[in-house]
């Protein structure tokens, strides 16, 4: 990335090094301003707001698989908006129970599309923890997903599945809430 | 990554060589830097960050707006001496005593002249302060939060225009008096003005670290109308200038009966003597009544304090205190070169600027080349003072700036002009029209031992054309120049909000990095703060009804309410639980006598409502903060004076 950037940077000098007044030596970046902020909200650098649901997910070793399957997705955006969102998060060990090459698989560019939609079928608009999927249990309420599903909230004893993934923790961010889950949720076949 | 940089940087430069070398026909081009259109040299990329921070007073707005150069966009509005009902500025009960004055609650003054806070002489960033002009006050203003933290009145003053201009290490924000009054106030014949007024120069402290400010000492000068100043820096450190017209003392008709004596004066006032004056107990104590209002970051409220004395110097019995030097035709802007030597005086009705010599003034004073006195204060002799004059630079000189390299730039207000002069030549070498009748103008650090000399912006009076008409009424306008070359060029106009009556520069990486984003809630001190939805109550007192609330995304708690009664007065207190940059709350309910509140990440404030009517009234969150920002409302039951329905708040049913 940085590489493209310098090569850009040079070509840019370059270019504009000798035009008409000879003089002019413009920034490098409103050439191209596309690449400015490539990854938008996501690359705002700020270390005293309590961390996003992004930078807690990049922050956890469990959780290095989801990481990479959201950048492969080109959702990290999602994940740092204004919220609030409830994110459902499969541990590493979740990937891999998976069928053997599922994984593989779904970060090949040709099914970007479809690694997006079972990614955003694990998050959820609203703020939901443990004493709200609990309530949500209760009162009969199902969680909408942004991908458009909706996931049943079940209660058994001391354990909380949403849509058939079992609740291992949750953890309060800046922008919503993450519920760290030991399965991937698989959309419902269409 | 920290090899990337290098080949990053090493091919920039590179190629930086080869732009520069490899077309020959830029060679000994001294026009303005690396000249190509204005349009890219005010261009800021998106998601790129401007250079410099431009403070402009707001003038009769009464605020302090912030501005990047070079784009001239506009960032903030800071309210300051007027309310702001976007911000809840003195519509909220937390800062409501922010303008508390001795005549009581004022909504609104006039700004004119803000100054960053410096060390050595050297702009520092910390604070900045501003003056109200109608009801004499000053204000400092935190470039952390951007919010207005002090508010000091100043008494036995009136027109307080003068000011704020502080010394070179931000010992003193002075602020003199324009419209000289008898003191103490009394009831008497305006016609005996002459000999019976007085024009006080206050010298208000401020502390090194915090920023507090106490009115140290005032200075109680003849009747003369005191109208700008700037301190002595490097060697005359120590010192501090006022530009003075009306030296006539007239009441009445000032155009003319102000505009009769050749020269009027600089008053150059020695406040290192005041101090030893001062801890040599040579001063009166007078009995005064003047408002100090000061906001506290922890407990999100300010507080104002009445204070009863102030400390009085008279200059005719305190030899070395204050000299005049005579200066022509009304001056108005006092202004001092980066090196402290030179004295520029902006007689606004002469035809040449007068510049005076510090180390001449020191000589004249040891020598005492005296010209009789004025009420007591000796009158230094112009000839034995002056050290150069610029001729003929143009038509109503008002105020001048000085970059590093020994020029200075004086704005003409008839002549539509911004003047580029040397230093010691006193030649004139540039002259650029501006649109239209310049005021001010502001060079980033133009006012202190290092000036930023790479832009100058005019603060204009007039508009006319230069944008689409809005009515009757259009805003004013500034205007920025490259000041790079020896031919200033102008980049760029752009609208302001009031008058940019005066303004403050600073580069950005000055600033920038210690601007404040979020409010830690764990330091949040406020008597009502509810720290999580656990601490959220409705409490009773007789009539008043307190609300605890928090707000998050995307939520109030509580957002039902019930047993409110007609003739109650309802407090929200509410706090932003948020702990995330930009991410503010608002809350208004229907019918309140009051503005929204917008409550920053960790914040707290609080609002009342007097509900009038029986019913259910909605609320609801102000400022579009969430995906379910529309989702974030709430109800207040409201019943009859004679129900017994009982008090009770809920969320979601619980």
């Amino acid at each position: 990335m940085i590489r493209k950037m310098i090569i850009i940077f040079t070509a840019c000098l370059f270019l504009f090094a000798c035009n008409s007044g000879g003089e002019e030596q413009p920034s490098n970046s409103s050439n191209n301003l596309e690449d400015n902020t490539p990854k938008g909200q996501a690359s705002v650098v700020d270390n005293v707001s309590a961390k996003n649901i992004l930078q807690v997910a990049m922050g956890s070793d469990d959780h290095t698989t989801l990481v990479a399957a959201v950048e492969a997705a080109e959702i990290e955006h999602v994940l740092v908006n204004a919220g609030p969102l409830t994110v459902f998060a499969p541990t590493n060990a979740a990937f891999d129970a998976l069928p053997e090459g599922t994984v593989a698989s779904l970060l090949e560019p040709e099914n970007k599309e479809k690694l997006a939609f079972i990614l955003t079928n694990h998050a959820a608009p609203g703020s939901f923890n443990i004493e709200s999927l609990k309530k949500e249990s209760k009162k009969g309420r199902k969680i909408y997903t942004a991908a458009g599903e909706y996931l049943e909230v079940v209660v058994e004893g001391k354990d909380v599945t949403v849509g058939g993934a079992k609740v291992l923790g949750t953890i309060q961010t800046s922008n919503g809430i993450i519920n760290v889950v030991d399965n991937v949720i698989l959309p419902t076949e269409k | 990554m920290k090899v990337a940089f290098k080949i990053f940087f090493l091919s920039a430069f590179i190629a930086s060589i080869f732009a520069l070398s490899g077309c020959g026909n830029n060679g000994g081009s001294k026009s303005g830097a690396l000249t190509s259109s204005a349009a890219n040299r005010v261009f800021i990329p998106p998601g790129e960050h401007d250079e410099f921070y431009a403070f402009m007073s707001g003038g009769f707005s009464g605020q302090l707006a912030v501005h990047g150069l070079p784009s001239g966009r506009l960032f903030k509005v800071i309210p300051v001496f007027s309310v702001d009902a976007e911000k809840a500025y003195g519509f909220n009960e937390e800062t409501k005593p922010m303008l508390n004055t001795s005549y009581g609650f004022i909504p609104w003054d006039d700004s004119h002249h803000p100054d960053i806070s410096q060390t050595n002489g050297e702009l520092d960033g910390r604070w900045i302060f501003i003056n109200a002009n109608n009801t004499p006050r000053i204000a400092r203003i935190s470039l952390e939060t951007f919010e207005t933290e002090e508010i000091i009145e100043i008494p036995n003053s009136a027109g307080n225009h003068s000011s704020s201009f502080i010394t070179e290490n931000t010992e003193y924000v002075v602020a003199g008096t324009r419209f000289s009054v008898p003191v103490p106030q009394r009831d008497m014949p305006i016609s005996e003005y002459k000999g019976n007024f007085k024009g006080a120069l206050s010298f208000i402290s401020v502390d090194k670290d915090h920023g507090d400010m106490e009115i140290a000492f005032q200075i109680m000068m003849p009747g003369f109308d005191y109208d700008l100043s700037h301190p002595g820096r490097g060697k005359s450190h120590g010192w501090f200038f006022f530009t003075t017209y009306n030296t006539e003392e007239a009441s009445t008709l000032l155009e003319v009966n102000a505009s009769q004596n050749d020269k009027d004066f600089i008053a150059a006032v020695n406040w290192k003597k005041a101090e030893e004056y001062i801890k040599a107990g040579k001063f009166k104590t007078m009995k005064a009544n003047y408002a100090h209002n000061v906001y506290d970051e922890d407990t999100h409220t300010a507080t104002s304090t009445m204070k009863k004395s102030v400390k009085v110097l008279d200059p005719a019995e305190l030899p070395g205190l204050v000299y005049f030097l005579p200066t022509p035709k009304s001056p108005h802007g006092c202004d001092v070169d980066p090196s402290g030597e030179y004295i520029v005086g902006n007689g606004k009705l002469a035809a040449s600027l007068t510049v005076h010599s510090f180390t001449k003034m020191q000589k004249a004073i040891k020598e005492e080349k005296f010209d009789g006195d004025a009420y007591g204060i000796p009158i230094l002799n112009f000839d034995a003072i002056n050290a150069g004059t610029v001729m003929q630079p143009g038509l109503g000189p008002l105020h001048t700036e000085f970059d590093a390299n020994g020029y200075a730039y004086t704005t003409f207000f008839i002549s539509s002009e911004v003047v580029k002069w040397q230093l010691g030549t006193w030649k004139v070498i540039d002259r650029k029209p501006t649109y239209y009748s310049v005021g001010h103008l502001m060079i980033p650090g133009g006012n202190s031992r290092k000036p930023f000399g790479k832009y100058l912006v005019a603060l204009n009076k007039i508009t006319k054309d230069r944008y689409l008409p809005t009515g009757p009424e259009v805003c004013h306008s500034a205007q920025l120049y490259d000041i790079t070359g020896d031919k200033m060029e102008l980049l760029l106009d752009f609208p302001t909000i009031g008058e940019p009556h005066y303004a403050a520069g600073a580069p950005a990486s000055l600033i920038a990095p210690n601007s404040k984003k979020i409010y830690r809630l764990e330091d949040n001190k406020h008597p009502y703060v509810a720290k999580s939805e656990k601490e959220t109550k409705v409490v009773r007192k007789g009539k008043d009804v307190h609300v605890y609330m928090t707000m998050i995304r995307s939520h109030f708690a509580p957002d039902n309410i019930e047993g409110i009664k007609v003739g109650d007065r309802v407090y929200f207190h509410v706090t932003n639980l948020e702990q995330d940059y930009d991410v503010p709350h608002g809350i208004s309910i229907i019918g309140a006598n009051t503005s929204e509140l917008l409550i920053m990440p960790g914040q707290t404030e609080t609002f009342v409502w007097e509900p009038k009517q029986v019913g259910v009234w909605p609320f609801y969150c102000t400022d579009f903060c969430s995906a379910l920002h529309q989702e974030m409302q709430g109800y207040v039951r409201v019943s009859p004076k004679s129900s017994n329905i009982k008090l009770s708040w809920s969320l979601d049913g619980e």
